[in-house]
Parts: structure tokens; sequence; C-alpha cells
């Protein structure tokens, strides 16, 4: 590690950090979790000139319910998010897609707002979050604001919040009855991978089992994750039937722009992101209360 | 550079130490505090061998900075025997020669620690799952699961 002039700063409120951040003109990096942060610096690809550990700012590392739904602090590990009844009864397609990131240790320190911060088009927790409709609180020098998740990743490393901005908690909101959501990723390993393609689906049923209202995001198929809203319109009026499954199918296959890499060829990652989409559909209706 | 004064719980004492912003527990635990039962095989979380319990987490010390333990607990492999008398993992990794080089054994059984405290009568794929961020290039693996469930039979009928 270089940092020379590396300096941190631990605040315990939301006021002393945004203030430490403003004071600072050069690189600054957020630490919560630090499983992306350490390695930036470890590989020198940040060295930022100050690191603030936002883990002490009362209610980061909380889960707290609201409106008939959950906050989740900014801090808040893997572990003990999927250690929540209540989080994990509402929205499991959210819970299993931060459960999948790393190892047990990384699961210990790991958040779904750094995930979402750290900018990468595979994060596993994003596409879940964007198809629950979740939204980020967000505090800067301009105060506070509220922006929906899927407006923050904008391209590969790279989110939309300013300079001097940080994000202190992820807002997942109440559903109604008879809904259900679900993540899927492809890695040719078992355990500890990066997704080539995945998808979520979070969906809402009425009594006869007819989507009412749905969302589909797409990870490690273009520079973000992908909100794709022609593949909600695809089931919206179905009871995912053969027809609606394959235009659904379409639809993402249809969204994606990925890249050729090691780990998937355009071609695969276009075909299986449409696959994915379908199965956690199919998992989502069945979380819903639909009987197929 | 600043130093950074830390004042921290480290296998139930109190330690104090002294360390740059940048440097991680890791570098604290073996260089500073000469605790080298952690190791540092990757230094980018993807090996297990520097795991270690902070705040009763299973983690990887290299994740994590020095200056972040102000006021946390850490527990470290030193602190797993009791005296002189092992571990009912740590005789057991012994009894069923599951290791070679041993780089990973102490990372190992401190999380396989963590594992039977939360779950005393895993499954074989639950261990395998647990286990999945400690890398052992030597043993193939088969011996440290059997290794693992060996102990937990007898840390459940001791």
């Amino acid at each position: 590690m270089k940092g020379e002039s590396m300096r941190f700063a631990r605040p315990t409120t939301e006021t002393e950090a945004v203030e430490i951040i403003a004071q600072e003109p050069g690189l600054t990096r957020i630490l919560s979790g630090g499983t992306d942060v350490m390695v930036q610096l470890k590989a020198g690809l940040a060295e930022p000139a100050l690191i603030v550990d936002i883990k002490h700012i009362p209610g980061l590392r909380a889960i707290t319910p609201e409106a008939g739904g959950f906050r989740i602090g900014a801090a808040v590990s893997g572990a003990e998010l999927g250690e929540h009844a209540g989080v994990r009864a509402l929205w499991p397609g959210v819970v299993e897609s931060a459960e999948l990131i790393g190892s047990t240790q990384v699961q210990g320190r790991a958040t779904m707002a750094g995930n979402l911060c750290n900018g990468s088009p595979a994060a596993d927790a994003v596409p879940g979050l964007i198809a629950a409709n979740a939204s980020a609180r967000i505090v800067g020098p301009e105060g506070i604001r509220q922006c929906p998740i899927e407006d923050i990743p904008a391209g590969p490393g790279k989110i939309t919040l300013a300079k001097g901005e940080f994000l202190t908690s992820i807002f997942l909101p109440a559903r109604p009855a008879r809904s259900g959501d679900a993540y899927l990723r492809f890695i040719p390993r078992t355990e500890m991978d990066i997704a080539v393609a995945s998808a979520a689906v979070s969906l809402t049923l009425d009594d006869a089992g007819i989507v009412t209202a749905a969302r589909v995001a797409l990870g490690a198929v273009a520079p973000t994750v992908r909100l794709v809203p022609a593949a909600a319109k695809a089931i919206l009026g179905t009871t995912l039937d053969d027809a609606a499954l394959a235009a659904l199918t379409a639809a993402c296959s249809d969204a994606c722009s990925p890249i050729d890499d090691k780990r998937g060829t355009i071609e695969f990652r276009t075909q299986v992101a449409g696959v994915l989409a379908k199965r956690a559909a199919l998992i989502a209706y069945s979380r819903a209360g639909g009987k197929k | 550079m600043k130093s950074i004064h830390v004042s921290t719980t480290i296998n139930g004492d109190a330690a104090e130490f002294i360390c740059a912003p940048d440097e991680s527990l890791l570098d604290v635990l073996r260089n500073r505090l000469g605790l080298t039962g952690a190791k540092e095989g990757c230094g980018t979380g993807d090996c297990g061998a520097c795991s270690v319990m902070l705040d009763d987490r299973l983690v990887c010390a290299c994740l994590v900075l020095g200056a972040e333990a102000e006021g946390a607990t850490v527990g470290t492999i030193e602190g797993v025997a009791n005296g002189d008398t092992l571990h009912p993992l740590q005789q057991s990794f012994i009894d069923h020669a599951a290791l070679q080089c041993g780089i990973c054994t102490p990372g190992i059984i401190v999380a396989a620690k963590a594992l039977l405290e939360k779950n005393p009568d895993p499954t074989d794929t639950e261990v395998r799952y647990w286990l999945a961020g400690n890398l052992c290039r030597c043993t193939g693996y088969d011996k440290i699961i059997h290794a693992v469930q060996d102990a937990a039979q007898k840390m459940r009928s001791a």
C-alpha cells in the first residue's frame, strides 16, 4: 500500500462526515465493509487522501422497519441482512442476491450499499434492489436526497453520486400481498465467483394468479445493471404461460449489450440472461403464491 | 503519514497499538503484535488464510484496517487453544492429518470454529460452503471436512 499522506476519519454523526468529506480536496473513499476498497488500496487502483469509516454513524448498521418496508443501513453486512427474518420474508430475492457475494468472511463485512457504489455491472445485490423498486438515501453538502437505485450506476466502476455525497441507507418498500421476488446468476462454479449474467424479477399477482405488477432487471450484460421495462410488460396480465415466458426471455435478450471477455461471450450472455429471467420469474411467481 | 493509536481487545486481553492509516489489521497482528498465526495468502480476501473474528464475525484480516479495530474485539488462532489444551478442532486436524504445508490451517480452524458455534451439527455440504473462502492447495479438502465433522461430533457429545 502507498498512502504516504492518507488520513483516516471515523465520524460519529452524518453532519460530521459530510463536513470532513467536503473539506477534503483530494480523493476520498468511503469505508463500510471495505471488501472492495481494501482490495483497491492494495492493488494501487485507488490512492485516496482520505478514508472515511462510516460505521460509527448512528443507524448505519441498523435494519429498521419503515412504512411497511425496511430501511437497511449502508454498513449492514450480508451476514446481518441474511439473519434478519423480516427482510428475508418480505424480499427473499434481495436477500439471496446479497448472500451470493463472496465467501463467509466477505459476508461478515460486505454491504449492499458498497456493492452498489462499487459500480460493477455484475454486482449481485443490484438487480434485486432495482427489481424491488428500492431507493437510496444520499447525504452531501446540499442536504439529503432519495434516489431510485437504478439511477445510481453510471458505467463500470462509476456512479452518479456527486463529489461529497455518500449513501447512508437503502429503503426496501412495502409490498402488496401475493408478491414475490427472485434472483439468479450464472457462474461456472458453485460459489465464490462473479456473475457472467444475472436476472432479478419482482412481481405481484391478483387472486386468479395474473401478474398485476412486475419489474425485471439484468446484471453483467450491459455497462450498468439494467432495468428492462419491456420484459416486465411481457408478463403483465398473464399467468406466466409459455407465450408470456417466451416474450419475457426475448425482451431480456433484446435488452442485452454485453462485452466478450474471459468469463463469457456476447452470444452466451445474451442467451443466458433471458433464460435466467424466465427461471427467476417462475420462482418469484411461486413465492407470490402462484400455482403452475 | 499520521499514525493512529488504537485500543482494542485481542483474544480476551486489552491491547494497544500504533498503526498507519492504510495498514491492514493483518499487518498489525503479524508485524506489530507478533501474532503470526493468521497468514497472508492473497491479501485480497480470496483465500481466507488470514481469517479472524472481529466482533464475533468471521472476516479476512487483510480486508480490515488496523484503525477499525478501535473498541472492537478481535479473536485469532492464538486464542483458540485453552492454555496447553488444544481445541477439539485443532486436535482433530492433527488426528486426521488434515494439513500438509499448514499455511491455510489457522484460518480454516478459526472459520470452522465460527461455523460450529453457529451450527453444531452441519452437513458436509454446509461445511464445504462455509469454508468456500478458505483455500487449501495441498489436501484436496476431504480430510479437512472429515476433521471438522469429527470435531463437531466430539464437541456435541462433550
